[in-house]
């Protein structure tokens, strides 16, 4: 008797503990903002994508644009000006009605230069005002002071506040809504009541109840509560994680293909960083740079280190991005020959089992990165031994993070960095910060008065066409010679694009992975929780 | 010395020239990565199988316990003595010498020295080679460690010096400072030895500790540390067991070591 007793209460125990129609995911980090325009970090920009109502919405799957807000868009004025229709009968979570005025105050809100919104500054394509009128009850006129890159594709991160609202940012047109922060603990978001998106039934959406986000660092744990059920999503996994968690739950476990991240080399090519001149030659030289970024087996990599799970990166371009993907560049050969080639046209000749620059000195080089990150480490052991049949000696250091930005962004006191970039945008202006010689993340050489090199000033004025069209085949053409000469230069050598690779409970419903972020829950609104042995089976 | 004791004893001389005769003994380079290999059970080849990037886990054991066995009773004596040189000054002087170290041992003990061994890893020039930085990791941790057993030795010198023998010896006019060296430091003996023998495992320890955070020796050269990274993936341990032969030497390492200490040296930990 006393044992059915115990076996009833720990049943509803369980059901009461989870909730069937509640997602339970974790962030890495407390979120910094929850002011939609002023996200930057990773947690701040999950809840604005949960919470957020934007205009337009990137189907992360199909990778089109799609209209959320506004039922119709018009980008004319070689990108200056775009006209939407507003979807009519929205309301904001707290019942406040969306209208024409709430955008115009948005814009306004995204563009004040006292705010420093970092969604703003992707609209700054020149100072001066941005003019912002309705047209009418359910149409808004926008009027940039000069072109702005891929307009129409921006308005995926402006998440719309209400103009009249008292409960100011806490009034959403996103399917969700905040309910409780505890910090370090978790953030629960409830169902938006008056989320204005329906299903192919008529039924209002999204479907779950609620979405309990736990702030959780330790990836293991994370990992741990997962296999116990505690979590629905484990989202970005790394390849060790995917196959562990591959050989016990493979009906968990999901593979999108290469996602849009990179991982990278560069070396120093700053004319003020504290080396000596031969390496700075060294660094300088196209040949070298080609010779090290052929030199480095990529296949190895991705076997070895990323376990498959990952792609031989040619530039700059993931293949999870398929429309600005340059088709024409090719995988690096690899072959000794080819790299033996390279760097004897650039001066360096073999002696003994050193390789020597034109004065005799021997190629030795360190390549610092983030301590504690297992597969950069064992992608420097790799690189270790590939540069060593050249007879070039890799010196490899782990740093602490801070120190390590110290260093690449400020004292410029280091050789070569190994480093890995979180890509979420899939359009080239996105890279205008990296390709632009005089911008601050031109990490070779950061903030270049003048472009250093004549293919430095090419890619400027290519960049700059690629920005100002409307035209997308002709940015196409632009960003395709972009990527090119980055393939001939080498000023950033691309190791490999790692796979999205995630982790969904099977009790949850119409999961569609995408390579984009958010690679899960990018469909938030049609997920559902079921029964797990259903939906097992 | 007892049966126990020898026995440790020989574990660790074992263990000592084993790790020295490391180029004689591996049949591959510690660092050569057999990349079609990766991952591999023991074999013939391999005694210990390969690590993730194919290299002879037997060969990274044996030059791993050199380099951990090496240097951890290196910066064991030096902690020592430095402990030595300033909790026995503390307690044989006194009065406010004695007031001022003892405050300095405890705000030295309340510091995250953790964040000056980050520092002065990202603050060592690039091109340090691994060895010479695995170094000055010891030298460091040499550095840091020794004000634990200076409050020890403190202790135990103010002990000594209130003894009979001590107050006899000085009321007969010998000076301080034969008092110190002739009569005091030998006396002090089982405390720096107990002291000594405790720190070997706890630098040890701590190189491994740094090498899970990714800061203790650079790639290629093993440590104990860098291997017992490789035992956070725990299902592979299941499949692997031959894995956890650095966690079985660092545990035989370390009670052979507390095996070594007397039973009176013990009693003065």
């Amino acid at each position: 008797m006393l044992t059915r007793t115990i076996a009833v209460l720990l049943l509803c125990g369980a059901a009461a503990a989870s909730s069937a129609s509640e997602l339970r995911f974790c962030l890495r980090a407390d979120p910094k903002t929850f002011n939609p325009l002023l996200v930057e970090d990773d947690a701040s920009e999950t809840i604005r994508y949960l919470t957020g109502g934007v205009l337009i919405r990137m189907n992360r799957y199909t990778q089109e644009l799609e209209g959320e807000l506004a039922t119709k868009w018009k980008v004319s004025e070689n990108g200056r000006r775009i006209d939407f229709d507003l979807r009519p009968g929205v309301r904001f979570s707290d019942g406040t009605p969306f209208s024409c005025q709430d955008v115009v105050y948005t814009m306004r809100q995204l563009m004040d230069p006292a705010l420093h919104s970092p969604v703003g500054d992707s609209f700054r394509s020149a100072p001066g005002p941005v003019e912002s009128k309705c047209e009418g009850s359910s149409g808004v006129t926008l009027r940039f002071p000069a072109p702005v890159a891929a307009l129409a594709l921006q308005f995926d991160q402006v998440a719309m506040l209400s103009a009249h609202s008292a409960a100011k940012e806490s009034a959403v047109l996103g399917p969700f809504a905040m309910g409780e922060y505890k910090p370090g603990v978790h953030v629960l978001l409830r169902r938006n009541p008056n989320y204005w998106k329906r299903d192919a039934n008529g039924r209002a959406l999204p479907y779950l109840d609620a979405i309990r986000l736990d702030i959780q660092q330790n990836r293991e744990l994370e990992l741990l509560r997962f296999r116990r059920g505690e979590l629905d999503i484990v989202n970005k996994l790394d390849p060790e994680m995917y196959d562990r968690l591959s050989s016990e739950m493979p009906h968990a476990v999901m593979d999108a293909g290469p996602s849009l991240d990179w991982e990278t080399v560069f070396f120093n090519q700053v004319e003020t960083a504290p080396l000596p001149e031969y390496k700075r030659r060294w660094f300088r030289s196209d040949e070298f740079r080609r010779g090290i970024s052929e030199g480095i087996r990529r296949d190895d990599m991705v076997r070895i280190v990323y376990r498959g799970h990952a792609r031989p990166a040619v530039g700059p371009v993931s293949p999870a991005n398929r429309f600005w993907l340059n088709p024409a560049l090719q995988a690096t050969s690899g072959s000794e020959s080819a790299v033996l080639a390279l760097l004897e046209h650039a001066g360096f000749r073999r002696s003994g089992s050193a390789l020597l620059d034109r004065d005799g000195n021997k190629v030795e080089f360190s390549m610092i990165t983030n301590a504690g990150n297992k597969l950069h480490e064992r992608m420097l052991a790799l690189m270790q031994q590939d540069l060593a049949r050249f007879g070039i000696q890799l010196n490899v250091v782990t740093l602490d993070f801070p120190s390590l930005i110290e260093r690449i962004s400020r004292t410029f006191n280091y050789e070569a960095v190994l480093m890995a970039f979180t890509n979420v945008d899939q359009d080239p202006s996105a890279q205008m910060n990296i390709w632009v010689s005089s911008a601050a993340n031109h990490q070779w050489n950061p903030e270049e008065k003048t472009p250093a090199t004549p293919w430095e000033a090419e890619i400027d004025k290519l960049m700059a066409a690629q920005a100002g069209s409307q035209d997308r085949a002709k940015r196409k053409a632009y960003f395709d010679r972009v990527q090119q000469i980055v393939a001939e230069k080498a000023p950033i050598v691309f190791l490999v694009n790692p796979n999205a690779l995630s982790a969904v409970s099977p009790s949850i419903k119409n999961v569609t992975p995408a390579a984009l972020r958010p690679q899960i829950y990018w469909n938030v609104e049609h997920l559902q929780v079921g029964n797990p042995l259903v939906s097992q089976k | 010395m007892s049966f126990k004791q020898k026995f440790a004893l020989a574990v660790l001389t074992v263990a000592v020239a084993a790790s020295l005769g490391a180029g004689f003994l591996a049949q591959s380079s510690y660092s050569e990565q057999f990349r079609d290999a990766i991952s591999a059970p023991p074999s013939a080849h391999f005694w210990l199988g390969t690590d993730e990037l194919g290299r002879d886990r037997f060969a990274r054991l044996l030059y791993g316990t050199r380099v951990s066995l090496l240097l951890a009773p290196a910066a064991a004596l030096l902690s020592t003595l430095i402990a030595a040189l300033i909790g026995g000054a503390a307690g044989f002087l006194g009065g406010r010498w004695e007031r001022l170290v003892t405050a300095g041992v405890d705000l030295f003990l309340s510091l995250p020295w953790l964040f000056l061994l980050l520092a002065v890893r990202a603050l060592l020039p690039l091109n340090t080679s691994p060895v010479t930085s695995v170094m000055i990791t010891f030298l460091l941790l040499g550095c840091l460690g020794w004000a634990a057993p200076a409050r020890m030795i403190r202790a135990g010198t103010r002990t000594l010096v209130s003894s009979d023998f001590l107050v006899q010896a000085s009321a007969s006019g010998i000076s301080r400072w034969r008092l110190f060296w002739r009569h005091l430091l030998p006396n002090l003996r089982p405390i720096l030895l107990a002291q000594f023998w405790i720190s070997i495992p706890l630098f040890i320890l701590s190189e491994a500790n740094l090498g899970l955070l990714g800061l203790g020796v650079a790639e290629p050269l093993p440590s104990w540390g860098a291997m017992l990274r490789d035992l956070e993936n725990y299902s592979a341990i299941l499949q692997n067991p031959w894995m956890l032969a650095p966690v079985v030497l660092l545990v035989t390492v370390v009670s052979c070591l507390q095996l070594l200490l007397r039973t009176e040296d013990r009693a003065a930990c």
